[in-house]
């Protein structure tokens, strides 16, 4: 019954690939090392699709989530993951509004540590707080489960995860990433995960929501990444279109752009998605507002890899959590 | 009785308020300067008992002045008190310096000032000038007592930390400024423009998912201000500028005749966004080990390396006439928090003069540009002819620098409550080896 389990512990890793202990953000992640958790999460998705979905190979593992925004599907998707490869599990709660300074955190921080957790699965409304934890933390591995508007790596992994599955090789592939980007630590962490990997990247949205300056579009090769403020254009011949949620919780203030303008020029409805390749497959990172980044049609239309998504999350962070607690210890 | 005397020799003497630049000897009798004369000169007179300083291979000059600094008291005596703050300023040299009003309560009214300069008397290593507040609880509404505020020994009206952000009450507190002889220093920034930003918006900002502030933010109400200046004839300085165009809107006024001095920072002269991402980290490189440290937040914050060499060729040129050190020192937990919590400062006093001369030994600026804008130029600001010089019968507040020394900056080590610097762990050169304050050593290395 544990065979995968075995087999994955006995593994021998590529050497050239330096330990990893933090996930914060795909930055600095090797095309390799992305090749090995996508290929990880192959066997991980194996185990899920059997009667009896576990592994032993965490056994005697804790992992803690520590979630300092409300999370439904992330926060369940990594629980499962520790919990099919049999560590121990223990989710925490915290209410931002709760913690007045970062004093807490930091003690909230050193009592997991003292608990003696092997991962930290943390996710902050507070861009850079992965950043300083695994500063000033020693021994624990942290995983980034988004921060702010910084970077949500884990999810970043599971879309191409999603991509390979249907496009193979994304080098030279169309991916647009529509909606509001500067916001997004989806998109963020995506373009870095994307232009490594070789597709070309259209960013696309109202103005306010793009980038300004040339910090993404010097990402990867030869303009690997571009604006553009036209869907329709950002269509044309697309290979994957990836539509995001307008966080309107994530806007200072309320009232600065229009609902209805952005649905007229930016919804991605079953006629704009005409202008993709027949193909094209339509990805959204969640939680859908149906209506209004995505029409009700396309997010459930054939086209739809949405609910995929969501069973890649658990395989793609199965394999982080493996490589992050089994990973080390082989290639000590 | 005949007053003690001290003959500093050797040294470099630069005092702007003289054009003097060369090798001299400072005779100083009791508090006052006495004389300036050629090298060994003094030896011709007998004076058994002269503390003699060798300043051989140093830099001479008078103590400088700092135009802005927050010493924090009353009511934040845990990031700083006046004595810790001018111990500080003595370390770095200064030997005056002008505290920001924004304490708790907020320095506006003449028992304020009066407790302010007792506390300083008792407590200060180095003179102590109030700036007061332009409203009254620093709440923009309403003008303070300026006049009788003046006169209680005020040089300077500010709401620092918060713009003037109303327009009518900024007009009529320029209009009023000419009346009671000082000027209204501002925190120019049109806060509306960026709400909830705590960085540089540009490159750095979007790379690490914080909300930027736009150059535009501060160009927009320095704009405004410099309209007001001239609409008014009110004495306009503007704290801290940030930004190229800021620059060229200075230069703009200045040229129409308004009106108009402004300052700059050492940090904001030297250091760019790029320090929020990690001061070695170019772009693809982890921000693990270095991004977001929470010393870099600053406000106005540090901007592009555009902007940084516009500021450093606006001070060379005089544009920019003074380098004022914003040091705003806090505690550690009011750091130790993620970058958006953060409280916005720089601890400044002790590292200004290193920073400075880290653009002279690029020659990007001249010693004498740095001297004078700590010298003659933010004691002209507040029309105080009295300090900033080494001229015969003043005060004798004397700074004496090497400007060749490497040293690594230990925030450990500052006389400072605030060990709050981005700059902990650098390797600078230039150091302030001997502080002189109304003719006694307050700082010695």
């Amino acid at each position: 019954m544990s065979r995968v389990g075995e087999l994955l512990v006995t593994e021998t890793l590529p050497t050239r690939i330096p330990p990893r202990k933090h996930v914060i953000d795909l930055d600095d992640f090797l095309v390799e090392e992305i090749e090995r958790v996508l290929s990880v999460t192959d066997a991980m998705k194996e185990i899920l699709g059997r009667d009896i979905k576990k592994a032993p190979s965490l056994r005697g593992k804790t992992v803690i989530t520590l979630f300092y925004q409300p999370s439904t599907r992330t926060r369940v998707s990594f629980e499962q993951a520790a919990k099919i490869l049999n560590a121990d599990v223990i989710n925490v709660s915290v209410s931002a509004s709760s913690v007045a300074k970062g004093e807490s955190l930091l003690n909230t921080f050193r009592t997991l540590q003292a608990l003696a957790a092997d991962v930290v699965v943390i996710r902050h409304p507070h861009a850079g707080v992965p950043n300083m934890l695994a500063r000033e933390l020693e021994r624990v591995g942290i995983i980034n489960a988004g921060d702010g508007m910084h970077a949500h790596p884990t999810q970043a992994l599971v879309d191409l995860y999603t991509l390979r599955e249907h496009l193979g090789s994304l080098a030279g592939k169309k991916i647009v990433i529509v909606g509001d980007i500067i916001h997004s630590r989806v998109a963020r962490s995506n373009i870095w995960g994307l232009a490594k990997m070789g597709a070309k990247v259209t960013l696309c949205g109202p103005p306010a929501f793009l980038p300004v300056s040339e910090a993404f579009t010097q990402i990867g090769e030869e303009s690997q990444v571009s604006i553009e403020t036209s869907l329709e254009a950002s269509l044309d011949g697309a290979d994957a279109v990836m539509a995001l949620r307008v966080q309107l919780e994530n806007h200072t203030r309320r009232g600065m752009m229009s609902i209805r303008d952005y649905v007229r020029l930016y919804q991605v409805d079953e006629y704009r998605l005409e202008l993709a390749h027949p193909n094209a497959i339509v990805m959204h990172p969640g939680p859908i507002q149906e209506g209004i980044e995505i029409s009700t049609a396309v997010a459930g239309g054939a086209q739809s890899v949405i609910t995929e998504q969501v069973t890649n999350g658990v395989a793609v962070r199965m394999a982080l959590l493996y490589l992050g607690v089994i990973g080390n210890e082989s290639a000590v | 009785m005949s007053k003690r005397r001290l003959l500093i020799q050797g040294g470099r003497l630069i005092d702007p308020t003289q054009n003097l630049d060369e090798q001299k000897d400072l005779l100083v009798n009791g508090t006052t300067i006495e004389a300036v004369g050629d090298p060994g000169i003094f030896d011709a007179i007998d004076l058994p008992d002269a503390q003699r300083i060798d300043a051989t291979g140093t830099v001479v000059t008078p103590g400088f002045v700092d135009l802005h600094c927050h010493l924090r008291e009353p009511g934040f005596e845990d990031k700083e008190t006046i004595e810790t703050g001018t111990l500080a300023a003595a370390a770095g040299g200064f030997t005056t310096v002008c505290a920001m009003p924004n304490t708790e309560p907020a320095v506006d009214t003449v028992a304020g000032v009066q407790f302010l300069l007792q506390k300083a008397r008792q407590e200060g290593k180095v003179r102590v000038l109030p700036i007061a507040a332009v409203t009254r609880g620093r709440k923009g509404v309403e003008l303070t007592d300026m006049s009788e505020l003046a006169d209680a020994g005020v040089v300077g009206f500010s709401d620092d930390g918060d713009p003037v952000s109303d327009g009518y009450v900024m007009r009529y507190a320029l209009a009023y400024s000419s009346l009671v002889g000082c000027p209204i220093i501002n925190h120019s920034e049109d806060r509306t423009i960026a709400p909830g930003g705590v960085m540089n918006y540009g490159f750095a900002s979007e790379r690490l998912g914080l909300a930027g502030i736009p150059a535009a933010a501060e160009e927009a109400m320095v704009s405004r201000d410099i309209a007001l200046a001239e609409l008014t004839g009110g004495a306009l300085h503007l704290a801290h500028l940030s930004t190229e165009r800021s620059v060229d809107l200075v230069k703009n006024a200045k040229e129409r005749g308004i009106r108009v001095t402004a300052e700059a920072t050492p940090h904001h002269l030297v250091l760019t966004d790029r320090w929020v991402t990690g001061s070695a980290a170019g772009l693809g490189a982890s921000l693990v080990s270095s991004g977001y440290d929470t010393n870099t937040k600053v406000s106005p914050p540090l901007r592009s390396d555009t902007d940084v060499r516009a500021l450093q060729r606006g001070l060379e040129e005089g544009i920019v006439d003074v380098v004022a050190t914003d040091h705003a020192p806090h505690t550690a937990m009011d750091k130790l928090c993620s970058y958006d919590e953060a409280a916005f400062g720089i601890s400044g006093l002790e590292t200004a003069l290193c920073l400075l001369l880290h653009l002279f030994d690029q020659g990007v600026l001249s010693l004498e540009t740095i001297v004078r804008s700590l010298t003659e130029a933010p004691a002209r600001v507040i029309g105080r002819s009295d300090i900033g010089s080494l001229r015969k019968g003043r005060q004798a507040d004397i700074t004496i620098f090497d400007p060749k020394m490497v040293w690594k900056v230990d925030s450990r080590t500052f006389l400072s409550k605030g060990k709050n610097t981005p700059l902990n762990g650098v390797d600078v050169k230039g150091r302030v080896v001997k502080t002189i304050f109304a003719g006694s050593t307050v700082f010695s290395l």
